[in-house]
């Protein structure tokens, strides 16, 4: 295994490079509703994480022939700037963007009335506009965000946290350091009423019992980020509410 | 896919029904995959190949070798390239054009099975270090769709790897010359990925096309020859309970092991 | 043993995935059951009203609905037939048999002499259903193309606010800036005054009832704020 530097990501004390502890999340700030042409939108920092989301719609899908009869189509595109990463990235999507738009697709599609809204199409936009491990996850929790802003009717709100192993450790929000040199990451989406667990990636190498801790410490931390998702949409709207009655 | 071939509402129902009382329309146990014939070295031209059926679904997996530069960041290693064709021959759902998404998917999820494992030392492909390494080209070509072209295009890549040779050779002044005689590809590791559908709340393993249009979701747990999960990735729609997922992984272990012995029997 | 509790007081702020009961309710507006638990699916003010929980969306879109009367723009003329956005996540569409008297003979310039893209008009709904696009209608009294007069746009949800209860709200508004205020469903106000002053004086209620919408007393508060304004 390749290591760029020599010092260790995880002290003896459990403590990682940025302070953290194992099962700690990076600081999060969302904010909903940033976005004035968009339908619905959010934004997340999440650590060096800086990512936007845009949902357009429900909205008549053209051409015709691609819409479905008894449902809204949901679109996704996950997308990182040139400027987002250490080397420019081209424009262009990589296969990686191409993968990541499907399941991050899939990770939502279970949250929305999807069926209330025959031959349309429901367009997420997701734009990393800088990245530090775990973009996918975060770009979830702020797209949902969006989702709900958009007044889309949802089942639940769908809150993504990755788990993996660096250094022995089992650990949860993996930056780009930890994921590149650790032994595996595994980002996960949930939806708390369901107990649904909506996307699941994992790479690297883990023994069961691992796998079976780092899936349990995924969803905590799921857990832990659907309160700051709810907190953030009582945010934007609970100003409205405090006038007086 | 994502515009599925047209299954009666009635045969889904079917389906359906007969997978809650814990049976397949094909007659098989929830925990039985379809009967699987591999065979390797199929194609000359190539350095490695294998041939799979899977039921009736077919993929061929070719492995070609060649020269080229190291990643950056491992120079001293060989790069492994897997792509994944479905091309139209094989279904009437699939569209001749670029890798869409489901087929770019599947080449990514059987590269991760490959390169988490550590399944081929690519520390042993080295020719000038930092200048010029071996390039492993893996190339999966799906003949025929009839569900779960994961595991099939997994174990024919293994067996394919598994059946590559390379010739030898000597390196001169930072020239590779060729010597008589074949040495296997360094292979150190078998990873074998077991694909599992939700139907109304049951999993099965190794569903086959219909069984896939009515499903809810997907998950694909690859382990290696160590039992060690190696990737795993969720595919659908819908979704699974934690404990569903714990209770896949378990099954996957013993699954893995019966799928590896027909792959390295070949 | 029953369980029946419900987890917000009436008014609250609840959000997607908020549990607002559990037991023998029914599912209101912008609710969903799930065995015996009422979630929401949207954000906004649950409210109760006996058995029935429901949800007053704070944001949401227009979805058209039969006898509606709307406010659309003309996008696109055919040969037979207008395409006109009403604001929703469907094109509704205006047939020229519904508009022309006679039997309708296609004649290519007939259509665009009546609407053209880009006119607004006033319209009802006459049918809509999951399968097929909204359909309008011109034929009754007040419908028509718009040709003056100011349109503001407000979200859906806050529009039977607007109107007050049996037309309290809006009639107030008309008596006191002497405007004719045309409501949409979908969201989309005329307001048509002898000034432009009046007209302005009207829009600024109508917002204030926008942000202001879930408060009581606002009927009065907005009539003081009318005499006000029309004072300075």
């Amino acid at each position: 295994m390749s290591k760029k530097s020599s010092e260790k990501l995880i002290s003896k004390n459990d403590v990682r490079v940025d302070g953290r502890k194992l099962n700690e999340l990076r600081p999060v700030k969302l904010e909903v509703g940033v976005l004035a042409n968009a339908d619905g939108s959010a934004y997340i920092e999440q650590g060096k994480n800086k990512i936007l989301a845009a949902v357009y719609g429900p909205k008549e899908l053209h051409p015709k022939h691609l819409a479905l009869p008894d449902r809204a189509l949901l679109h996704c595109r996950y997308h990182m700037a040139p400027f987002s990463v250490q080397e420019r990235k081209s424009p262009a999507p990589s296969r990686r963007e191409i993968e990541l738009s499907k399941v991050i697709r899939e990770a939502l599609e279970p949250s929305i009335f999807a069926e209330y809204y025959p031959r349309t199409s429901i367009d997420v936009f997701i734009e990393v506009l800088q990245a530090d491990g775990g973009t996918r996850c975060a770009g979830i929790t702020v797209a949902s965000l969006a989702l709900a802003d958009a007044g889309i009717p949802m089942r639940d709100l769908v809150s993504a946290c990755a788990a993996g192993k660096v250094e022995d450790h089992l650990l949860l929000d993996l930056t780009d350091t930890e994921d590149k040199e650790g032994e595996a990451d595994m980002p996960l989406a949930f939806m708390p009423n369901f107990n649904a667990i909506t996307l699941l990636q994992m790479d690297g190498k883990l023994t069961s019992d691992e796998f079976e801790q780092a899936v349990n410490m995924a969803v905590e931390g799921c857990k832990q980020v659907y309160a700051l998702q709810k907190e953030a949409l009582k945010a934007k709207y609970v100003v409205k509410e405090a006038v007086e009655e | 896919m994502n515009i599925p071939a047209m299954v009666v509402r009635v045969r889904q129902k079917r389906i359906a029904e007969l997978i809650s009382h814990g049976k397949r329309l094909d007659e098989r146990g929830l925990n039985e995959y379809r009967n699987i014939q591999l065979e390797v070295g199929v194609i000359e031209r190539a350095e490695g190949s294998a041939r799979i059926r899977l039921g009736k679904t077919e993929v061929m997996v070719g492995v070609k070798i060649e020269t080229g530069e190291p990643f950056p960041d491992v120079p001293n290693e060989g790069v492994l390239t897997v792509n994944a064709e479905l091309v139209p021959l094989a279904s009437p759902t699939f569209e001749p054009g670029p890798p869409d998404e489901n087929s770019i998917e599947l080449a990514r999820i059987v590269d991760r099975g490959i390169r988490e494992s550590k399944a081929i030392a690519t520390e042993k492909l080295c020719v000038t270090p930092q200048k010029k390494v071996f390039v492993v080209f893996v190339d999966v070509y799906v003949l025929n769709h009839d569900g779960n072209l994961i595991d099939a295009s997994a174990m024919a890549a293994l067996a394919a790897l598994l059946n590559t040779k390379m010739f030898n050779y000597e390196v001169k002044n930072d020239e590779i010359q060729v010597k008589p005689g074949y040495t296997q590809l360094p292979v150190v590791n078998h990873p074998i990925a077991v694909t599992f559908a939700k139907i109304n709340d049951k999993i099965v393993v190794d569903p086959w096309l219909e069984e896939e249009q009515v499903m809810d979701a997907r998950i694909t747990i690859t382990m290696d020859k160590d039992g060690k999960v190696c990737a795993v990735q969720k595919g659908g729609y819908g979704y699974f309970s934690k404990e569903q997922i714990l209770e896949a992984a378990k099954i996957a272990k013993e699954k893995s092991e019966e799928l590896r012995k027909i792959v390295m029997k070949s | 043993m029953i369980n029946l509790s419900t987890y917000y007081e009436k008014r609250q702020l609840v959000l997607p995935g908020d549990l607002l009961a559990e037991g023998d309710y029914i599912a209101g507006d912008n609710t969903y059951k799930e065995g015996d638990k009422i979630y929401a699916t949207r954000i906004g003010l649950v409210d109760y009203e006996n058995r029935k929980i429901y949800v007053v969306a704070l944001k949401s879109f227009y979805i058209p609905s039969v006898g509606d009367t709307v406010i659309g723009k003309v996008v696109e003329v055919s040969l037979s037939s207008w395409t006109v956005d009403i604001n929703a996540p469907y094109l509704a569409t205006l047939r020229a048999s519904d508009v022309l008297d006679r039997p309708f003979k296609p004649r290519k310039d007939e259509l665009p002499s009546i609407f053209d893209v880009n006119d607004l008009i006033i319209a009802k709904i006459v049918s809509y259903d999951r399968t097929c696009d909204p359909l309008l209608t011109v034929r009754e009294p007040g419908l028509g193309k718009i040709s003056r007069g100011q349109i503001i746009e407000i979200t859906p949800t806050k529009i039977p606010r607007v109107i007050g209860r049996k037309g309290s709200m809006v009639n107030m508004i008309k008596d006191e800036t002497g405007c004719q205020i045309s409501i949409g469903q979908n969201g989309l106000i005329l307001v048509n005054g002898k000034t432009p002053e009046d007209e302005r004086i009207a829009i600024m209620a109508i917002r204030k009832i926008e942000e202001e919408a879930h408060t009581s007393g606002l009927t009065d508060r907005i009539r003081e704020m009318i005499r006000r304004k029309k004072e300075e």
